[in-house]
């Protein structure tokens, strides 16, 4: 298969393949903890489940009021990986284009020089995040070999985009982009990746128990 | 015309300087990347070589190769080239017709058996036994097959016979293949391009006549020094993408500003060809500059890749209704699986044994 | 075979929330920092998270696609007793169910909520500490976890008349108010027999005390068995209709609270045909309505100490600060207040577990430093179960600072009645 052929998968059936285990998978995984369910709670409420339960989904994206040097470093850390992935994923004119193709809606884009900083630094977080993992003795003990492997997973894309236009062959580089970014959607439902989703069921379970009480999560 | 005449003969017969064949030299050398001083040496080998003989098969093509050759300024370097080989057997060209034209390319395996270069432009059908095209009477695959045994070496003209081409397109009725499908015993030459551009056939040429061998091939077999960048590393309108400046519609201010046609479809980042430094018609401008995008014509299955104008960081295929599918597919096995884990809870919870004191 | 009987009861406890919880854990390790246990000992094994490793892997085993296949094949290992052993003390002796790292997890999960569940399964496999073991069996079997009877009780109402002479009511069908007690304040903080009575009776409410049902702390919620928690959560509820009260009285204890007010009715599997209301809560209302007077303020500097389960876990947060601010001039807050607060260290079943005495007075150092933030002498709480603790660990630490409860603070500042309390 030479490199046109490839790019041609990649663009075509690969990326079907790609999405559609993503997308099956994910909404499986938000659905499925969902669909199972909860006990209907018999105790007389002092407040609402909905309403806190958003307002936790909401909250939790906040930066914590207070945090040790330890919690600072990880949301410091978390927040600018995802950020800076969102912002690439989001505002680089070429996935804008991708979204336009596939679903017909579309936004303003970020100029290249804003995309590359936000990946650079997307980057560095997540390099500094692996160091962390490795460091910090409470993450070396409940990381797992998916923790590393989702690490990887993540950190190609950004790499390989990153490297698009600075590669000799734009062409071969596309072709490693697009491979990273399949492997990534085929891994996010197989693994601690489907949080981008399960995040939202769990916050709102959390606002809702606690709001039910009264009390604001 | 006399045979075996060396071409500085032929030259100073017509009446062309060697100044003017000097430049000629230089130009193609700077073309094909070769040190400078080597334009000396081309000019000098060149002016001492024999004039090859030259087999031209045409199959299934639009004749815009020749076209592309041919229909050039006059007097052109391009045209030149001819005067540096022999061309023996070129049925477009050539005024001989029916049986005296076979027999011109009969003579020619013949008297330079192992020595001719053969040039083939269009694909070659092979379905139905290779019937979708034929030459007096014989199909393409069997002319390339047995003109293919004595040549030196093959240079294959435009995308058809390099990779395909459009006759290959989906869903290739006739079976069109490329020379490299069917010959692989002997040195070819992909000059890709519908069409090429007409100096890299003559680059090539000059480049046979002067070294004696093929020049470096890339991994398509391409000229390197043709095919090695892209139309968008030496695009003009890079500095436009690499800004995020790009045209939307064909019309729209960006397009008048002559902003980069990324969006608009351009195969520029993907096509390796000379478009943008050689440019065409005598040097005056390349699609881009025309404000269309590239169509990446020089590549493989170039018409199948997907629209002209979808841009390369979209899909090549509709996913919009597989996703849709998909994420319904996932809730429907999401509420059937769930409601077997519910029972399994709910197994669990059956099976319950009342805890007591005594069982602490 | 006890472990599979703990494995099944795992399963049982699967439901949205937990499958939600586990699926979205990303192993930051932020829940770390929100625990006592581990930011006073900094050993990693006390991340909460960790704590609920045996049954993340029963959930990965029995509910998702590579678990199931890994453990078909052989591939993941089963959970076993040794390893339930293990994590024993992990989930007993270094967790509260304080529900502090439910407030800091980023992706939201209520891990308190999953060390509850988790403690089903450890308790159904035999795997919880002796001692909350031991408080069970008293509890079931003598009524008490601390061994206190209803004679107990008595000789203290009989000595509480005799200070406040105000007659107790006992068993008094068609009260209004069921008032329950914990062991703590019947053996322990017994002054606030007298003070409950004090301001009962000038608020003029219509309350009992039940002789079948006066207990209200519950160490099957601590040990995580549901069953056996049920059954001392009935005893209330038999008494409160039998005695066709409307409210049930729940004492300044905190998990009786949530035992009472938020399992409760789950326990039993049907509503409760009463309303449940913290004592504090009911202060307050009777403060709010005016029909509990305070008079006089104290100018020390107090401070309140938050009970988990009455505040963070239980919803009774601005009661408490409307009581003080009424008759404490000088009342400041500790750095991290309300539901931010720090557990004392003995919440969850750790008091009643010799075991973890050691650990629980190490991690007393974060109540400590918060106090000395503030530097105050006087802290009030609203759990009798806290109170313990907070002594126990100002003597340990032999620092000066006395602890009181704040309905016997209330009793104090009690305004003399100038009119007949209403009938």
């Amino acid at each position: 298969m030479n490199q046109h052929a490839l790019l041609f998968f990649l663009r075509g059936q690969g990326l079907k393949f790609a999405v559609i285990v993503f997308t099956f998978g994910l909404i499986y995984r938000l659905l499925h903890p969902v669909l199972l369910g909860r006990k209907k709670n018999l105790a007389a409420p002092r407040g609402g489940e909905w309403g806190p339960g958003m307002r936790t989904i909401w909250h939790r994206s906040l930066f914590p009021v207070r945090l040790t040097p330890r919690g600072h470093f990880i949301i410091i850390a978390g927040y600018i990986f995802h950020l800076g992935f969102l912002i690439t994923l989001l505002f680089l004119s070429q996935h804008i284009e991708l979204v336009k193709n596939t679903f017909g809606i579309y936004w303003p884009a970020l100029p290249p020089g804003a995309i590359s900083i936000a990946a650079v630094l997307s980057i560095a977080a997540l390099a500094a995040l692996f160091v962390h993992r490795i460091t910090d003795p409470v993450k070396r003990l409940i990381s797992d070999f998916q923790d590393y492997l989702v690490w990887v997973l993540t950190l190609l894309p950004l790499l390989t985009g990153l490297a698009l236009d600075m590669a000799a062959d734009y062409q071969r580089m596309l072709i490693v982009h697009i491979i990273s970014v399949e492997l990534l959607l085929i891994a996010i439902p197989f693994t601690k990746l489907a949080h981008m989703l399960t995040t939202f069921s769990s916050r709102w379970y959390n606002g809702a128990i606690a709001g039910y009480k009264g009390v604001k999560a | 015309m006399k045979d075996h005449e060396t071409l500085s003969e032929r030259l100073a017969e017509q009446g062309i300087s060697r100044r003017a064949f000097l430049k000629f030299c230089t130009a193609l050398a700077s073309l094909m990347a070769l040190p400078p001083e080597s334009a000396a040496a081309m000019a000098q080998a060149l002016a001492k070589s024999l004039r090859p003989s030259v087999i031209w098969l045409s199959f299934q093509e639009c004749t815009g190769c020749t076209e592309s050759l041919t229909r050039s300024y006059t007097p052109t370097l391009e045209s030149l080239i001819f005067d540096m080989i022999s061309l023996d057997y070129h049925h477009t060209l050539q005024a001989a017709s029916g049986f005296a034209a076979e027999k011109s390319r009969e003579d020619a395996m013949k008297n330079f058996y192992g020595k001719y270069l053969l040039v083939v432009d269009g694909s070659i059908p092979i379905n139905g036994g290779g019937v979708y095209s034929t030459i007096a009477g014989r199909t393409n695959l069997d002319l390339l097959q047995e003109t293919a045994k004595g040549a030196a070496a093959i240079i294959a003209v435009g995308t058809c016979s390099s990779f395909g081409g459009i006759p290959n397109a989906r869903p290739n009725p006739t079976g069109a293949v490329a020379v490299s499908d069917i010959v692989r015993d002997k040195p070819i030459v992909n000059i890709s391009g519908c069409p090429p551009i007409p100096s890299v056939i003559t680059g090539v040429l000059a480049h046979y006549l002067t070294f004696g061998t093929l020049p470096d091939l890339d991994d398509l077999n391409r000229p390197r020094s043709y095919y090695g960048t892209t139309i968008h590393d030496r695009c003009y309108r890079r500095p436009f993408y690499d800004q995020g400046k790009f045209a939307k519609t064909f019309d729209d201010e960006g397009a008048k500003n002559g902003w980069c046609l990324f969006e608009l479809g351009c195969k520029g980042p993907t096509t390796h060809n000379a478009c943008a430094t050689t440019k065409w018609n005598g040097g005056t401008s390349f699609p881009i500059e025309s404000g269309h995008g590239c169509l990446g014509c020089s590549e493989p299955h170039f018409w199948d890749a997907g629209s002209f104008y979808t841009p390369l960081s979209a899909p090549v295929v509709n996913i919009e209704a597989t996703t849709l599918g998909a994420a319904i597919a996932g809730a429907g096995v999401a509420v059937a699986m769930s409601s077997l884990d519910r029972n399994k809870i709910h197994r669990a919870q059956q099976a319950h044994e009342i805890m007591s004191v005594k069982d602490l | 075979m006890n472990l599979q009987r703990g494995i099944h009861s795992m399963i049982e406890q699967i439901d949205g929330p937990m499958a939600s919880f586990f699926s979205s854990c990303v192993h930051c390790g932020l829940c770390a920092d929100a625990c006592l246990f581990y930011t006073e000992t900094q050993e990693p094994k006390y991340t909460p998270i960790y704590k609920l490793a045996p049954m993340r892997r029963i959930w990965q085993q029995q509910f998702t696609f590579w678990g199931r296949l890994l453990f078909k094949l052989g591939l993941s290992k089963p959970v076993t007793d040794e390893e339930l052993a293990e994590w024993e003390p992990l989930v007993y002796d270094s967790c509260t169910l304080c529900g502090r790292c439910s407030l800091a997890c980023p992706v939201g999960n209520d891990i308190t909520y999953m060390v509850r569940k988790m403690r089903e399964g450890m308790a159904a496999s035999g795997h919880a500490p002796e001692g909350i073991k031991e408080a069970t069996r008293r509890a079931i079997e003598l009524g008490s976890p601390m061994g206190v009877t209803i004679n107990t009780l008595k000789a203290h109402i009989k000595h509480a008349e005799k200070e406040t002479g105000i007659a107790f009511p006992l068993d008094l069908v068609g009260a209004d108010y069921l008032l329950v007690l914990s062991s703590a304040e019947i053996a322990v903080f017994s002054e606030i027999i007298p003070a409950v009575a004090r301001i009962f009776h000038q608020a003029g409410i219509s309350w009992t005390m039940a002789s079948d049902g006066f207990e209200a702390t519950n160490s099957g919620i601590q040990i995580g068995s549901s069953d056996l928690a049920a059954e001392l959560v009935n005893r209330i509820v038999k008494s409160a209709e039998h005695l066709k009260v409307r409210y049930v009285i729940s004492p300044e204890c905190g998990h009786a609270y949530t035992a009472l007010r938020w399992e409760g009715p789950n326990l039993i599997g049907r509503p409760f045909p009463f309303e449940v209301v913290h004592i504090i809560e009911l202060l307050d209302q009777l403060q709010s309505s005016g029909r509990l007077k305070t008079t006089g303020t104290t100018d020390a500097r107090m401070t309140f100490h938050d009970p988990c389960q009455m505040v963070r876990r239980g919803g009774v947060i601005d009661q408490p600060r409307n009581l003080l601010n009424k008759i404490a001039s000088n009342f400041v807050e500790m750095p991290e207040s309300g539901i931010q607060n720090w557990c004392c260290g003995g919440g969850g079943g750790v008091s009643a577990n010799p075991r973890a005495d050691e650990l629980r007075l190490k991690v007393f150092s974060r109540k400590k430093s918060q106090l000395d933030a503030i530097a105050v002498k006087t802290m009030v709480t609203s759990c009798s179960n806290c109170r313990s603790m907070l002594e126990e660990g100002i003597e340990h630490y032999h620092m000066d600072t006395n602890v009181i409860g704040l309905t016997e603070l209330i009793a104090e500042h009690l305004a003399e009645p100038s009119e007949e309390p209403k009938p």
